[in-house]
């Protein structure tokens, strides 16, 4: 299970903490949002939690920081996910040396596929810094094999052909048996986390049978934003995650 | 005397195949969309050789637009100057008031002939938008134009028509409310119903082959310019202006001229409060090159990479970024960006109203207000072009606010 939060939402001082209480709810893998204004690719909770990280002055930096104090006390698998603008305005090959150096392991960047910045996939494999692709429903088999060429630490494998957030009722479960099996037969280099609108166990279940893992993101965020105003926050969102991996007891699917 | 032989240099063939002008350019979009790009990529390499669809297109813009436009020499303004003669290209006079019904009807054509039933696109001043539902509302298409709530409230007028003709105004409210989040919002609809759905880009922007096709699309400008030159002053123009928010009346105005190297080509961005505030939308003066819907071109971002809210009086110009290919030619120098502040941009409309009965888009009037600085330095035997891209009636809410004050 892949969790992914955006760097310094809810607010950046509680990151590390959230990321360290996250691995012992479960994750197996952080991904760590990078936060841009303008975030084409996602659905309202990201936006929303892009914008409050920036409102809070969270950049590259301060992520960096964040990633080198997880390192202090984690091994955690830790892979950045955010738009190529930020990166690019910091440098690419300052951004691949000092990521490598904080001890990040992949990135993700969404609004750059295999084979449109030639460059981005030369600095990670120069920084031992794994590249993730995305495949998605309208993806080709041929593509599929490109972007498993391409990936190195795992296959991104997009649930629905839409923007990121949870999504209502089984629309999730629907659309992808059959698009599973495509992947599953051209991606082989690569373990398969499928993602996109997984709100709890169930949904995660339902979907991910035949893949080798999850993502859920949208759904943890609106979850941090339901519980923040508590002071045990962080170990409420900790339940949550539990419930995520492992189910709820009571049967039920719903864990708020 | 100038004529117009054929171009003494040949430019590089721009965009190359993957998109780019020199490093500009790109294709810079989640995955989910490059199948989609690919289709459109194939599907616009066909039309442009394709006999019935260029013909079809030809007789819309004539029976349908009203093309040709006039090149229309203003004698008063000239007089006004004293210097170079004056002709504006009178593209406030096709239908529906703005040079992107061109576009517009290109697109629309393309997305027939790939069997889309979906309509999306996104507006700033409502020009696009309303050129849009024009032309769905001709073929019996349904529509969604995404437009900036801010926009919705200084362009009510445009929001009115689009309505009428059939279209839904969805209101953007995230940012700055205004062109760019527009933007955000169609690409994020285009990437849930891809399947269905043509993105209609009404500027020179996003992913290839979006600026090429946009390009392609309103070539018709200068192409007819060229010609109408020729016919009415027997030569090429010494100077061209073009107003540039995202660039798609420039270049389509510029480039069919841009191997007549004789012939000075003059963008004008918006300066808003001046571009040495933080209140401008000056690109291409103010900006630096980075990623933004697609493709890498000059922007507005903080040191961080993040984007700048972008500010003019003018919502069509009232943009954070700029069409790849206009970047380009600004490195390259063949065309030269420079700006104009609100206020000047008023005055513009107030010069072009009163000396020639002309009431132009506060967007094309920031090329009108331009003239103050380029005139004196041209000889009377010169002629300048002006690309008046659309008509001032949408802005006139926003124009009489400006006028009244002492």
């Amino acid at each position: 299970m892949s969790l992914f939060i955006t760097a310094g939402y809810p607010d950046p001082g509680s990151t590390v903490e959230l990321v360290e209480e996250l691995e012992a709810s479960g994750a197996d893998i952080i991904e760590l949002g990078m936060p841009f204004s303008d975030p084409l690719a996602d659905g309202p909770t990201i936006q929303y939690a892009s914008k409050v990280a920036l409102d809070q002055g969270v950049n590259i930096d301060s992520i960096f920081e964040m990633v080198r104090a997880i390192r202090n006390r984690s091994e955690i698998p830790i892979v950045l996910m955010g738009y190529i603008n930020p990166v690019l305005q910091y440098g690419l090959q300052a951004f691949f040396l000092k990521a490598s150096s904080v001890g990040v392991d992949g990135i993700i960047l969404p609004d750059v596929p295999p084979g449109e910045f030639p460059e981005v996939e030369a600095l990670c494999s120069d920084y031992d810094i794994a590249p993730v692709f995305l495949v998605a429903p309208n993806t080709s088999e041929e593509r599929m094999r490109i972007v498993d060429q391409a990936s190195r630490g795992f296959v991104y494998c997009v649930s629905v052909t839409g923007v990121t957030g949870a999504r209502e009722g089984s629309e999730v479960s629907l659309s992808v048996g059959k698009f599973i099996d495509k992947v599953r037969k051209n991606v082989t280099q690569n373990p398969i986390l499928i993602g996109f609108g997984i709100r709890n166990h169930q949904d995660a279940m339902a979907i991910s049978g035949k893949v080798d893992g999850f993502i859920v993101g949208s759904a943890l965020i609106d979850h941090i934003r339901m519980v923040y105003s508590r002071p045990d926050w962080i170990r409420r969102t900790g339940t949550f995650v539990r419930h995520l991996k492992y189910g709820v007891k009571t049967g039920s699917d719903k864990s708020e | 005397m100038k004529t117009a032989k054929s171009p003494e240099v040949a430019s590089a063939e721009t965009p190359d195949k993957r998109g780019f002008y020199g490093k500009f350019g790109g294709r810079y979009v989640p995955e989910i969309l490059l199948p989609a790009l690919d289709d459109l990529n194939a599907a616009f390499a066909d039309v442009r050789n394709d006999a019935s669809f260029q013909q079809q297109y030809q007789t819309l813009l004539k029976e349908y637009v009203g093309r040709e436009t006039p090149l229309t020499y203003a004698g008063r303004l000239t007089g006004h100057f004293g210097k170079a003669r004056i002709y504006l290209k009178r593209e406030d006079l096709c239908h529906t008031g703005a040079h992107k019904i061109n576009n517009a009807i290109g697109q629309v054509l393309l997305a027939r002939k790939m069997g889309k039933t979906r309509i999306i696109a996104e507006t700033g001043a409502g020009q696009h938008g309303v050129a849009t539902a024009t032309v769905c509302a001709h073929f019996g298409m349904s529509c969604i134009i995404y437009m900036g709530s801010e926009d919705i409230s200084r362009q009510k007028l445009n929001v009115d028509r689009m309505r009428l003709l059939g279209a839904e105004v969805r209101p953007v409210e995230s940012g700055a409310k205004t062109l760019s989040n527009a933007i955000n919002e169609a690409i994020r609809d285009w990437v849930s119903n891809v399947d269905d759905t043509f993105y209609i880009i009404g500027s020179a922007v996003g992913p290839h082959p979006y600026p090429l096709m946009v390009r392609e699309f309103q070539s018709v400008i200068g192409t007819e310019t060229i010609d109408q030159s020729l016919e009415q002053e027997g030569r090429l123009p010494d100077y061209v202006l073009a107003c540039v928010g995202g660039g798609s009346n420039a270049i389509g105005m510029f480039y069919p001229m841009l191997d007549y190297q004789d012939i000075r080509l003059y963008g004008i961005e918006a300066a808003g409060e001046g571009v040495q505030t933080s209140r401008h939308a000056a690109t291409l003066t103010g900006g630096h090159p980075g990623i933004l819907h697609g493709s890498l071109s000059y922007l507005l971002q903080t040191e961080h990479g993040q984007i700048a809210e972008a500010h003019s009086v003018s919502a069509g110009l009232d943009y954070p970024g700029v069409g790849p290919e206009h970047s380009f030619l600004r490195d390259t120098g063949r065309v030269t960006y420079t700006s104009v502040t609100d206020d000047q941009a008023i005055e513009g409309v107030r010069l072009l109203s009163s000396k020639e009965g002309i009431i132009p888009a506060l967007e094309t009037a920031h090329a009108i207000a331009y003239l103050h600085e380029l005139m004196p330095r041209t000889r009377s035997d010169e002629f300048v072009v002006i690309n008046c891209s659309g008509r001032g009636d949408k802005d006139m809410e926003t124009i009489a606010k400006f006028i009244k004050q002492p």
